[in-house]
Order: structure tokens, then sequence, then C-alpha cells
């Protein structure tokens, strides 16, 4: 995907400088963003209460609506802002720094998992499976956490490894599949899921297995072992933890691994043009299972931070919808290690923000709203073009 | 003229081979079922309710013993398995009412082992098992009319959720259920026109277009409930359901007459639905009109068809029909809205079109079967605790997963499904 912008035969250098920048990434982007965060604001206003309160003395007095209106909306970007990324109001140092804090905590497994839906993306490839393949990373991790026991930092690695391993075997699985019968790999992922699902309930609900000790119906395991606990970075104030320099690690690798290493440039032949690649004499199918198993495997990481990243017990819940939110992560980001970092960086945000909007009065519902249009502009061009009225970008 | 018959051979030179799968697969289920049942199941009295109180014609109880049926149906079941070996030894496919048989007693069979020494509540599960499957066979309509025209639907999720919110909703403030109903039909359509126009006319990957609506549809939905209907707006979310209807005659039949036709008005109206889509797709100029453009629209095109609306127009009228499946789930069931209520049904309702090889009927019969899994393992966790009823609700998914991996060489997609079509 080139920028590069033919200029016409008979426009000025002023005019194909003018088509450039409108019809380029950053200003779409931009325009995108403006446009998803005005309808949230939307939103957010029609439905707050005080607003629908203002509407009974709409005839008398329509300038009281539009005031609580605006309010509203002022309030409840303010309080997703002083809660993700600096809170002046904070008193202290700790609280004043916390929101940024937790942002760059709730990051990090959406950009790990982001990273892993986007290296399919590249290979032509829909790993809607997130959900699944971190739900078997879990499996792994809580059991090495809970029912075994290591020195420090020995203990954490084993966790990582073997739940990295049960992901990526989940999802080569989907490539294997794939590959030696044909099946869509978006619904084998689906229905792998809901297997993986009801698979980690099982080990959780049977004492023999992962239940918690003296554990009774629900189904929850031990909280993990210390020795396996991410360690905290910024001491016992803060919950950040290692987790997001995993995540970083993770940026540097994927960049590596597709844009300089030999198996990465496969991967982008095969996503280019599979009959091309084919004709060129690479193997197609072995390619499919490789990309799905490296795929299954960053999003795995993202289940070791969910497992390792908290002291409490584990539920399948923890696996907080990561593995849908990463397809948006991974789109916003247009599949690129950068792009990644920074959408995952704003969904992070969102989720950091929610408890400090819910505190102002103001529903944090409306930023999953204000995510999926946004994506949703991002991913269909003509859609924001048509808005703009933006001129075309050149076909080739 | 003569009738011409059409075989899988006619169009392509490759000899035609049967798969392995189906016999494979029925006899190791039907071995399980012989073996962990039957020879070591559970030696007790298993007791089928046919009759409750106050039905037309009075059936004693079934009762039997687990190990019993359990042997006998093993038998059957392989029996089965042997006679799917014979046709594929004869390189031909083994038929689908025979897969639907031996599906049958492989539910009888779960039934009669978990159930042992205690009382199965037939009607009861029958009757929830349709009433659960309702919105998915619902929802795979619509899937069905949009992948028979090309046009991959994976947004079945969010058209549920629309509208079972919409229905909610809207028949409440109206205080007319009907009118809620066809708001919530029309709303569907309208997402579903968005999906259309995204995917044929801008030419947006279908797939991300359906997960994309999916997140929107849950981020509004959750984002009106918690703001407004769990506040402000919570006398705005009890519309109540539709009456349940008693067929006069059909509801007399014992077991399957109260389950099947003590229904509310959506449940009828998907029992119409589903031969009516059928025909329109098999039996009708429109209809074939329809799935020429989803096999190979360059073709359909050629002959004068336009690809474009046709496509726009099933996908539309797929999204409403979706529409019906979300009000089936408040106005048609439970009655008010809440958060994320389909949980997954439009997923489901994606692999029961798989499942149902894009056939109306066979889709229903695919939908009853995850009905019956979700019935079963809400059932066994009263009746009998501590089986796994995970393992349960698994099968499903499982039998789906099986079916999709080898499709080469049966029943497959329509040909251009997921493919834009660009006029040129």
């Amino acid at each position: 995907m080139s920028n590069v912008v033919k200029p016409e035969a008979n426009e000025s250098r002023s005019e194909t400088l003018l088509r450039e920048i409108m019809s380029g990434t950053p200003l779409r982007i931009g325009l995108s963003a403006l446009l998803a965060f005005m309808f949230g604001a939307i939103f957010m206003a029609a439905f707050n209460q005080d607003v629908v309160d203002s509407y009974a003395t709409f005839g008398s007095d329509p300038m009281l609506t539009f005031q609580t209106a605006w309010d509203t909306i002022v309030n409840g970007y303010t309080s997703l802002l002083t809660g993700s990324i600096f809170n002046p109001n904070g008193g202290d140092a700790v609280s004043m720094f916390r929101p940024i804090t937790e942002t760059l905590r709730l990051s990090a497994p959406l950009i790990l998992a982001g990273l892993g839906v986007s290296l399919g993306f590249r290979v032509g490839l829909f790993n809607v499976g997130g959900t699944g393949q971190i739900l078997m990373s879990l499996l792994g991790v809580t059991w090495v956490s809970t029912r075994m026991t290591m020195p420090w930092g020995i203990h954490l690695i084993v966790a990582l490894i073997v739940g990295v391993v049960l992901a990526a075997a989940w999802g080569g699985l989907v490539g294997l599949l794939k590959a030696k019968t044909g099946a869509h790999e978006v619904i084998v992922t689906i229905m792998l899921n809901y297997v993986a699902l009801y698979l980690y309930t099982w080990f959780l609900r049977e004492p023999s297995l992962l239940l918690e000790h003296g554990g009774g119906g629900t189904p929850k395991s031990d909280p993990p072992a210390v020795t396996a606990q991410m360690p905290l970075l910024l001491g016992p104030s803060f919950d950040l933890h290692i987790g997001i320099l995993i995540a970083i690690a993770a940026i540097f690798v994927y960049w590596w691994l597709m844009e300089r290493s030999a198996i990465g440039f496969r991967f982008k032949m095969v996503g280019a043009n599979s009959h091309a690649a084919r004709a060129a004499g690479i193997k197609i199918e072995s390619t499919y299972i490789w990309a799905l198993a490296i795929s299954a495997a960053f999003v795995g990481l993202a289940g070791v931070n969910q497992g390792l990243g908290q002291a409490g017990g584990l539920t399948a819940s923890v696996n907080g919808n990561i593995g849908f939110d990463a397809i948006t992560v991974a789109l916003l980001g247009g599949s690129r290690a950068r792009g990644v970092m920074f959408a995952g960086l704003l969904f992070g945000a969102f989720k950091a923000g929610g408890p400090s909007m819910q505190l102002a009065g103001v529903s944090p519902e409306i930023l999953g709203v204000v995510q999926a249009l946004l994506v949703l502009f991002v991913a269909a061009p003509p859609l924001v073009r048509a808005i703009f009225r933006l001129p075309k970008k050149e076909a080739n | 003229m003569a009738k011409v018959v059409v075989t899988p051979g006619m169009f392509s030179e490759r000899e035609y081979k049967a798969s392995w799968k189906t016999p494979i697969v029925t006899g190791l289920f039907a071995l399980l079922i012989l073996i962990d049942f039957g020879l070591f199941g559970k030696n007790s009295n298993v007791n089928f309710q046919l009759s409750v109180k106050g039905d037309a014609i009075m059936l004693p109880n079934a009762v039997a013993n687990s190990e019993t049926i359990n042997l006998i149906l093993g038998i059957t079941m392989l029996a089965i398995a042997g006679v799917s070996v014979l046709f594929t030894l004869g390189n031909k496919k083994t038929p689908v009412w025979l897969v639907l048989v031996y599906g049958l007693l492989g539910a009888v069979a779960l039934l009669a082992w978990l159930a042992a020494g205690a009382v199965v509540p037939t009607g009861f599960i029958l009757g929830q098992a349709v009433a659960l499957a309702v919105p998915i066979i619902l929802g795979a309509l619509g899937g069905v009319m949009s992948e028979r025209v090309g046009v991959v639907n994976i947004a079945i999720e969010g058209q549920l959720l629309t509208g079972a919110f919409m229905a909610a909703v809207v028949g409440t403030l109206t205080h007319n259920l009907w009118v809620g109903m066809l708001v919530a039909m029309l709303t569907s359509a309208l997402l579903s026109m968005a999906l259309a126009s995204l995917a044929v006319k801008y030419l947006v990957d279908q797939i991300i277009i359906g997960v994309l609506i999916n997140a929107l549809v849950i981020g509004i939905t959750n984002f009106l409930y918690s703001e407004w209907l769990a506040g402000s707006g919570s006398d705005a979310n009890f519309p109540g359901t539709f009456p349940i209807v008693k067929l006069p005659f059909l509801s007399d039949i014992p077991v399957i007459g109260p389950a099947l036709f003590e229904a509310r008005v959506t449940v009828y109206l998907t029992y119409l639905l589903v031969p009516l889509v059928w025909f329109l797709l098999f039996r009708t100029k429109l209809g074939l009109r329809a799935r020429s453009v989803g096999e190979h629209p360059m073709a359909a095109d050629t002959v004068g068809i336009n690809v474009a609306r046709t496509r726009f127009w099933w996908v539309t009228s797929g999204g409403a029909i979706a529409g019906l499946g979300g009000a089936a789930l408040t106005i048609g069931n439970v009655g008010a809205f809440g958060r994320e209520m389909s949980g997954g049904l439009g997923f489901i309702a994606l692999a029961v079109v798989i499942l149902g090889r894009w056939q109306p009927f066979y889709v229903a019969a695919s939908a009853l079967l995850f009905g019956f899994a979700i019935i079963l393992r809400i059932w066994a966790n009263q009746v009998s605790p501590g089986i796994p009823t995970d393992f349960i609700t698994m099968i499903p998914y499982l039998v789906t997963l099986i079916a999709v991996a080898g499709f080469a060489g049966k029943v497959r997609a329509p040909a251009a499904s997921g493919q834009p079509y660009i006029k040129g």
C-alpha cells in the first residue's frame, strides 16, 4: 500500500501537494477520530440524565438544554483525560501520575494481541480466535502458576513459555485445518473460541485440576503464586508491571519479523498474492500453519499478561474480551508495529479512563461506540471520503 | 423433455470421491455411546415423562433401564454408521436424513444416560430447545440469504442485538408489540443495508465490516442500556411478551404438541419462514438468479442480472429476518432487554449456516442441535450436578468444526461468497 499520488496532467504543483495531503493516511485518521468523538459526544449528551430532564423546558429555555449538553460533553471527555493521562487534582504525586501508568498497564495486552491479529492480516488471514488463544494460554499459565512451585523468576518464565506454546498450538491447529482441508479460518477460530472457553471452564471446575483449594461451585483457580506474578515496575503504589516491557519487546520482535526476516518476507508475499507466491515456490500450506501459530503466540503473550498481571484467583472472564478488541487495534494500527502501538495505547487509555468517567456521571460505555466508529471510519476509507468529499486516491 | 438429473460430476472432469468423514465420525460416537453409556453405563431406571397434567391425551411415562436403552441405541447407531460405510464404498454421500436420525438417537442416548434414576421432562426439554433455537434459526436464515448471493455476514450478532433492543424499547413506548417487532426488523434491515452498500458498492472487506458492525452495535446498546434503560429510561424496557397461542388439534398431539404448538407468534413465524426462504431460493426464478450471483457473479452479469442490486436486496431482507430473531429474544421470550443479551447466538448462527449447508431446512435442524445442547446443560446441572456439562455444551461446536473441516469434494459454500464483484 503506497501513498504515492500521481500528478495529473493538468494540475499545478501546489494542487498535487494538496491532493497528496488530503488523500494521505494521517489526515484521514485525524478526520476519522474527529467524527468518532463527535458522534460519541452526541450520544453522550442526548441520553444524559440532566439533559433528558431539561427536555421538559426545551420550549421555554432551549439554551439550558444546549448548555447542559455541552457541559456533559466537556465533563465526559475531560474525565477521560484525567483518568487516563494526568490528574491535576490528584493532590499527591501518586494520584497525579497514576492515570498514565494505568493506561500503560491496560495497553500491554491490547498491543500484544493486536500484534498477533496484525500478523494474520499481513498474511491475508483473519484471526478471530484471539479469545480462544488467550484462554488456552491462560490454561497453561494457571496450571504452572498455581499447581507448581519454582524459584522466583524461573517460575514466571516457565509459565510464560507454557502459555505461549499452548496458544501457538491452538492457533497452529487452525492453520493445519485450513491448509489440509480448506476450512475457513474465521469459522474455525470462532468455533475453537467456544471449545477453549468450555475446556478452560472445565479445568477450573475440577478440584483435581485447577479449582481453588476449598473452592465450591464457581469455576475459579487459586491466585497465581507470588513467584510467578509479574513484578511491579514502579513500586507498590502503582499497579504497572513488566507486562508493558514485554509488549515493547514484542513490538520490536514483530517489526524485525515482518520487515527484516526471511520468514516475514514469505508471509507478506503470501498475503499480497498467494497465487504468485505459490508460483515462486513458496509452500502456502506450511506458511499458513506457521503464520497462525506465530500470530497466536503473540496473542498468547496477552493471555500471560492477563493471568500473571494480577494477584487474584483466575476465572474465564480474565480474558477480558481482548481477543476481539485486538481486531480493532490491528485495523486501526494498519497492521504495522508502530500503528499497533499507538492504537493499543489509545484503547488502553479508553479502558483506564472508564472509572473516572463513571465517577463523573458519564457512562464509559460510550467509549465502545467511539472505538467502533473510529475503526469503522479508518477501515472504510470511502466512507470518510464521502463525508468530507475528499479526493479519491489514485488506483495505482 | 427428459428430466435432467444434476450430479456433482456434471460440471467437472474430476472424479467424485466420497469422503470417509461421516462413517468414521458416526462410528466413533456410536462406539462411545455403546461402551461408555451402554456396557459401562448406569444400571438404574430412567423415566421419560411423555405427558404433563392438562394434556388432552395422557400417556403413561416410559420407564426403562439406562444401560439397556443405551445398548440398543448404541447398536442402532453403529448400524447406521455401517450403512454409511456402505454408501461411501459405493462412492455415494450418506443421505442427510440418515445423519439426522442418527443425531436424534444420540440425543435420546445422552438424555437416558444423564437422567439415570431420574425423570426426563421430555416435553419441557423439547419446547425449550425450540424456543432457544428460534433466534438462531432466524439469524442463520438471514445469513443464508446473504451468503447465497455472495456476501459473508459476520454481523448476525449485531443484527440480533439490534432487533432485541428495538423490539423491547419500541414495543414498550408504543404499547404495541407488533410495531416493536416491525421496527426491529426495519432497523436490522437498515444495518444490513449499511453492510451491503459498504461491501457491494465500496468493496470494503466483508468480514471486517461485519466485525465492526458487531462492535458498534454492542457499543451502542451497552451505552444506551447503562445510561438510559438502567437509569432514567427504566420504564422504556417493559414490553411484555406476545401471548402464548395454542394451535387447535395440533397442540393435542402427545409430546410434540405442547412443545411445538403452544408457542408465541415469533415461533410460528419461524415455522413459516424456513420453508418460505427455501422455496424462494430453490423453486423460484428470483432464487435461481440470487444463487447464480453467489456462485458466479460474472456469468450472472453476462446474462443481464444486476449483481449489485441482487446482493443489496437479498442482504437487506436477510437482515430483516435476523431482526425478527432479535425480537424473538425479547418480546418473543423473556420480555425486557438485557446487556449483550444475544450472548454469542449470532456466532452460533454463523456456524449453523455452514453446518446446515446453506439450506434452510438443514439450517433449522442444526440450530435445534445447538438449542438442545444449551437446554441440556442447564437442565443437567439441576438433575445431576457433577457431570462435566462443559463437554456437552462443546459438542455442537465440535460437530461444526468437523463439518467445516473437509468440505473438499462435498457440499461447499457458494463459490463467490465473500468476494466483491467489480463490473468491468
